[in-house]
């Protein structure tokens, strides 16, 4: 049962996938509908969530301390001293992500059958799509380590197949070559990890290595010196796998570079799923974080960090999606920063939250451009609330979730995580100012992000006539760019996933009520609650700071408002403080300073060892050697030029020779 | 059929060498001698496909839980120096030969269109090269083993001098220079342990199994484990080819038709590493304990080292061949290790280079064979195109950057899991691999399928005839299904493995004390 949730995926992706292979590729780029492979995908994904459904209920009906449901579904290795199985384990924490995850990917599923209806390679797309959710799926229910990894480098190839999708766009082809590349870096962590932990734990089931760790910690109460370091080290080095999965610095450079991917992608994979699995791998392994103090400090510093970092680059940006995927890498950076202060709970919560208003929003950015004509740039945008009323209503729900305003989703998950942050025994007021001041940023450029798209007047020439539908391919670029925009809402099949999107933004947050939060109390067995006297911080203040964080992101909003009302002003204070301005929307040159430090000098050095060490030194040693014989050939006039023939004979003789001396001399 | 009950191994080494050589037989036909050689190719493939079949026979019979060589057949040959000719089987040799016998078919079916003059001759090369190979694989007798090794070297020799591309010869030349080398070498090693088991046994012998016996010492550099140990190790370590003696690789394999690279890659560079397995590690386990180190730090620098060249590589086939010695680093690496783990791995590595390596030249093959060039900047938006190719060659891209389902994974985290324990700093170093070998796979298959068509000449190019794809799917399967069954392989190879093993470590515990003897000494 529980393997069938993987399965339905795989099944769509063979259908559509053979599909493609064998009638669309021959025969070459005929257009055919979406609808079919997407009523295809779409199924397979949402029998899957049928199935995690059903397996929720039945894990609910289990007793608290016992639910989990295992299935082996084959042993994959076996060799002497290693033997690991493809096995699936659905606990409260795996229950929940599978819940989640298929739930949203089978309404971006649907939203695609809409969106992508004029592209040309449709079976492709959604064989891609559900061969993500495969993987996704895999990763979340891998009952070891290896499974999970699969299902990690799985989500990193479609992640690279579906950003460059459109791979006849070269920039797009190298977006994905990139999340690919940076992922790897992320994945050689993951894989240390993966050794460390078999060489001291023997063993990379996860529930196992719950129990070898609890033992490593209860032969004393201190842990020994020695297993801490390991601890730390395998932990430090898993957290760089998720550096690279979840966008964090400095591995995030991947993100907004992924954003040339179709917008469904975007929301499915860069905002709502594959990038949170950073969180669950740290969330699934908090037994061995809970450990390293010095571990989980890293988690937290970064996840701050980047909280804070991205929201300063995505107050800058331009391009619609480019905002949401910087704001996506900062509200990772929240869930980090929850994980790191060892409130993982709160970090789910804000995963699951996120999920839903993040997809709300880039499925509404791409029912913007949809709309649009492929426009992506949100100065050129404006008015558009009453040209798309229903995606205006709908992005409205998703902003005012992601900026906290309660009671929508993101308000208590985020404002959870910042209480954890101030007060939790690995909190400090630091890593809570960082938090709050990411909120009061992200109240900010998200009202900028909405302001300048949906309301005010059009910056943007109307068409006259009214022939929407008819002229927009997403393959076919900038086609009336000239001839004005005829701005549409979209089709149905696009607005039902927004507006049911729309709800779970704004109801989703109950789940995650503080100190009634439903989900720390499901998680209860796998992530065991702080206990709350061990919090540093008198109870009274949460109310103070939760209402400071809704002050702030008010303040955020009011001043985003007011600063984008009169467009005029806000150009003018852009050119007043332009060196930051240049700064912040150039991404503080970040992939610059790669490309200078890191990318040309390897470049140069392979060319240089190339050239300067196999051709030079190398080949001109071997090839020496060979014409010495060739001398020594001449000398001796025993043949004449350096010809096979020559070299044969000598190595015939040498060969003669020592064969004689062996065999007569020696005996 | 009873003959053949008894004597399967020597039937399917010498069947292809005879099946071609009755394929000289048939008459040319005086009115269209192109015809004839049509017939040629034909033969050929029949008997790369009943070798593969012969082969089939083998793996059903070999118990994996029966005697260590199976199968074994000994006629006395040279008695006076203790030759015989001495064949039989265990794990480590039935997966190579039936790569061996798989690959074949698969070549000759993608030389079909490539190879236009001297269509007899190629093929019969071709025939008596697999002889060659299988019969490498099989023997027990050192001396038999050499004299397959040497065999083999005359069918390349000609394929890429006679078939190959514009400096063929320079190539060629270089190829056989280097291995030459390497095998005088061994050659000496061979008479030296013969002569050795006349000192402790009182006759000449030659068979492995009596060999393994010989009591020879060790400790320092110039006892004769180490030298003994060397002087095989430099014929094999230029057969994987271990870096730096990798560099005859990316010209033979940029000269060489395409079937000559696939197999050179993919079966020839094996015969290295199953060198070192069968005779290297366990005849000289003390010279191999004082090696080590040396050996496991250049497999790692391999990896990196062959990743970084391949990079920047103008040519396709040299990037491949670079690649080669990347992921032959690997292997190097896990046997090295000397445990069960990363042995295995390393194994399983050879088989997966040669599927996914075979494969990568195949393709490289029908791209060039339509356009008659590998440079990467000659070609650009090849999906667009040919999308079965790109679907294929995005399968194999995917098997060579060992993503796991894909059988290059299975390789190589079980080498890196293994070679942890024995050294986790080589195995960080080796795990960069990881990163750089995805940086030169896919910035390469970007540049030659991704972004706009930028060459007139690609725009109209055929995709993937029913020939390429009959070529490309066996492959394809391939690497499936060892990424995700491996343990059909690993039931009847675990034995050998833990015997290999045994066999290799036994002296170490001895050796690790006289070392640390002598660096004492050396301290002093």
């Amino acid at each position: 049962m529980l393997a069938l949730i993987a399965l339905f995926p795989l099944i769509g992706f063979a259908i559509n996938g053979s599909w493609y292979a064998f009638f669309q590729a021959p025969q070459g780029r005929t257009k055919s509908g979406a609808t079919i492979p997407g009523i295809i995908a779409t199924t397979a994904i949402g029998l899957s969530f049928l199935v995690s459904l059903l397996l929720f209920f039945e894990l609910k009906g289990l007793p608290a301390d016992n639910r989990v449901l295992e299935q082996v579904v084959f042993n994959w290795m076996n060799i002497g001293g290693f033997s690991l199985d493809v096995a699936f384990r659905l606990d409260p924490l795996s229950s929940l992500f599978t819940l989640f995850v298929t739930g949203v990917a089978t309404l971006i599923h649907l939203y695609s059958i809409g969106y992508m209806s004029h592209d040309a390679t449709p079976g492709k797309f959604f064989s891609y799509l559900n061969l993500f959710s495969f993987a996704m799926l895999m990763l979340i229910l891998g009952a070891n380590l290896p499974i999970m990894f699969l299902g990690w480098e799985g989500v990193g190839l479609c992640s690279y197949l579906l950003i460059g999708y459109w791979y006849a766009d070269m920039e797009k082809a190298s977006a994905g070559k990139k999340a690919f590349i940076v992922n790897r870096v992320g994945d050689f962590g993951f894989l240390l990890a993966m050794f460390m932990i078999f060489e001291k734990f023997g063993t990379l089931d996860m529930s196992q290595l719950r129990v070898g760790v609890f033992a490593l910690a209860e032969h004393g109460h201190q842990l020994a010196a020695a297993d801490l370091g390991i601890i730390t080290a395998i932990c430090i080095l898993l957290f760089v796998g998720a550096m690279g999965k979840s966008a964090q610095i400095p591995l995030y450079v991947w993100l907004p570079d992924a954003m040339a991917g179709p917008t469904p992608v975007s929301a499915l994979i860069h905002a709502a799923t594959m990038v949170t699995s950073g969180i669950y791998m740290v969330a699934r392994l908090n037994f061995m974080y809970n450990l390293s103090p010095t571990a989980l400090e890293v988690v937290a510093i970064i996840g701050g960090a980047t909280a804070f970092f991205a929201a300063t680059i995505a107050i800058a940006q331009k391009d619609i999606k480019k905002v949401l995927a910087y704001s996506t890498v900062s509200q990772l950076g929240y869930m980090f920063l929850g994980c790191g202060v060892g409130a993982y709970a709160a970090g789910v919560s804000h995963v699951i939250t996120h999920a839903f208003f993040k997809a709300l929003l880039f499925l509404g950015a791409g029912s913007v451009i949809h709309g649009m004509h492929e426009e992506q740039d949100i100065t050129k945008m404006g008015g558009l609330r009453s040209k798309m009323p229903k995606t205006f209503l709908t992005f409205a729900a998703g902003w005012l979730a992601i900026c906290g305003i309660p009671p929508f989703s993101g308000f208590f998950s985020k404002d959870e995580i910042l209480w954890q942050a101030y007060a939790s025994p690995h909190g400090s007021k630091i890593l809570w100012a960082l938090g709050a001041m990411t909120a009061v940023m992200t109240a900010f450029y998200m009202t900028r992000l909405f302001y300048l798209t949906f309301l005010g007047t059009p910056r943007f020439k109307e068409a006259n006539g009214d022939d929407h539908g008819k002229s927009h391919g997403h393959d076919v670029h900038s086609e009336n760019k000239h001839a004005g925009i005829a701005v549409h809402e979209s089709p149905m099949v696009m607005v039902l996933p927004l507006q049911i999107l729309g709800v779970l933004s704004i109801i989703g947050g109950f789940i995650a009520i503080p100190h009634m939060s439903w989900i720390e109390h499901w998680l209860d067995t796998v992530i065991p609650a702080h206990d709350p006297a061990s919090l540093i911080a008198a109870p009274s203040m949460e109310w103070v700071l939760m209402s400071v964080s809704v002050v702030g992101a008010a303040l955020g909003i009011f001043v985003g408002f007011k600063l984008y009302a009169d467009l005029k002003k806000a150009e003018e204070l852009k050119l007043r403080f332009a060196g930051l301005n240049k700064l912040l929307e150039n991404k503080w040159y970040i992939d610059e300073l790669y490309e200078a430090t890191i990318v040309r000098p390897i470049h140069a050095l392979s060319v240089g060892l190339w050239k300067g060490f196999d051709i030079a030194v190398i080949d001109r040693t071997v090839l020496g050697f060979g014409r010495v014989s060739q001398w020594s050939g001449q000398a001796l006039r025993v043949i004449q030029t350096g010809s096979l023939q020559h070299y044969a004979l000598v190595l015939l003789m040498g060969l003669i020779a020592s064969v004689g001396y062996l065999l007569y001399g020696l005996a | 059929m009873a003959w053949l009950e008894s004597h399967l191994l020597t039937a399917t080494v010498f069947f292809p060498f005879a099946w071609g050589l009755i394929g000289l037989m048939i008459p040319s036909g005086n009115q269209d001698p192109k015809n004839a050689q049509n017939v040629t190719k034909y033969w050929t493939l029949i008997g790369t496909i009943i070798t593969f079949l012969l082969s089939i026979m083998i793996f059903n019979r070999y118990q994996a839980g029966g005697p260590e060589f199976q199968m074994a057949e000994t006629v006395p040959w040279l008695t006076v120096v203790g030759i015989s000719y001495n064949v039989g089987l265990d794990g480590l040799s039935l997966w190579l030969v039936l790569l061996t016998t798989f690959l074949m078919p698969i070549a000759v079916l993608g030389s079909f269109a490539a190879i236009e003059i001297r269509r007899k001759e190629y093929y019969l090369f071709l025939l008596a090269l697999e002889t060659g190979m299988l019969g490498a694989f099989v023997a027990l007798d050192i001396f038999l083993f050499y004299v397959f090794w040497e065999v083999m070297l005359i069918p390349m020799y000609f394929l890429i001098g006679i078939w190959g591309g514009k400096d063929r010869i320079y190539a060629t030349m270089k190829f056989f220079l280097y291995t030459m080398v390497g095998s005088l070498l061994m050659l000496v090693a061979i008479f030296y342990i013969s002569y050795q088991h006349k000192l402790q046994f009182g006759n000449y012998s030659m068979a492995l199994v009596d060999l393994y016996r010989l009591q020879l010492t060790g400790g320092g550099f110039w006892a004769p484990q180490s030298l003994l140990f060397l002087a095989f190790g430099f014929a094999f370590a230029i057969k994987v080819p271990l870096f730096p003696l990798h560099t005859w690789l990316p010209d033979a394999h940029v000269q060489a038709p395409t079937a000559g690279s696939v197999i050179l890659a993919a079966i020839l560079l094996k015969m290295g590493g199953y060198g070192f397995m069968r005779f290297a590690f366990p005849l000289f386990p003390q010279g191999l304990a004082y090696h080590q180190n040396l050996f496991m730090i250049l497999g790692a620098v391999a990896i990196i080292y062959g990743a970084w060249v391949a990079m920047v590589q103008p040519d396709i086939k040299k990037l491949v061949a670079y690649s080669s010695v990347s992921h032959m680093g690997y292997v190097i690496l896990g046997l090295f290790s000397l445990n069960t783990v990363a042995a295995t791995g390393a194994y399983y590595q050879m088989l997966n280079h040669g599927i996914s390596t075979g494969a990568l030249f195949l393709l490289v093959g029908i791209i060039y064979e339509r356009r008659h060039t590998r440079e990467i900047s000659a070609f650009g938006g090849i999906s667009k195109v040919m999308p079965l190719f790109a679907v294929a060659f995005m399968i194999i891209t995917l098997s060579a950057v060992a993503l796991p389902g894909t059988n290059g994974f299975v390789g190589e985290f079980l080498i890196l899991l293994g070679s942890w324990k024995t050294s986790p700093l080589l195995t960080a170093v080796a795990a960069l691999g990881v990163i750089f070998g995805a940086v030169y796979m896919l910035w390469m298959f970007q540049r030659v399928m991704f972004g706009p068509v930028t060459h007139k000449e690609n725009e109209d190019l055929k995709d993937l005839n029913f020939r390429e794809i009959l070529v490309l799917v066996p492959l394809i399967i391939a690497v499936f299904g060892m990424g995700i069954f491996p343990n059909f392989v690993f039931d009847k190879l675990n034995p050998s493995i833990d015997r290999f093993i045994a066999r290799s470590t036994v002296a170490v515990q001895v050796q690790t004390a006289s070392t640390q003897g002598l660096l004492m000494a050396k301290g002093k």
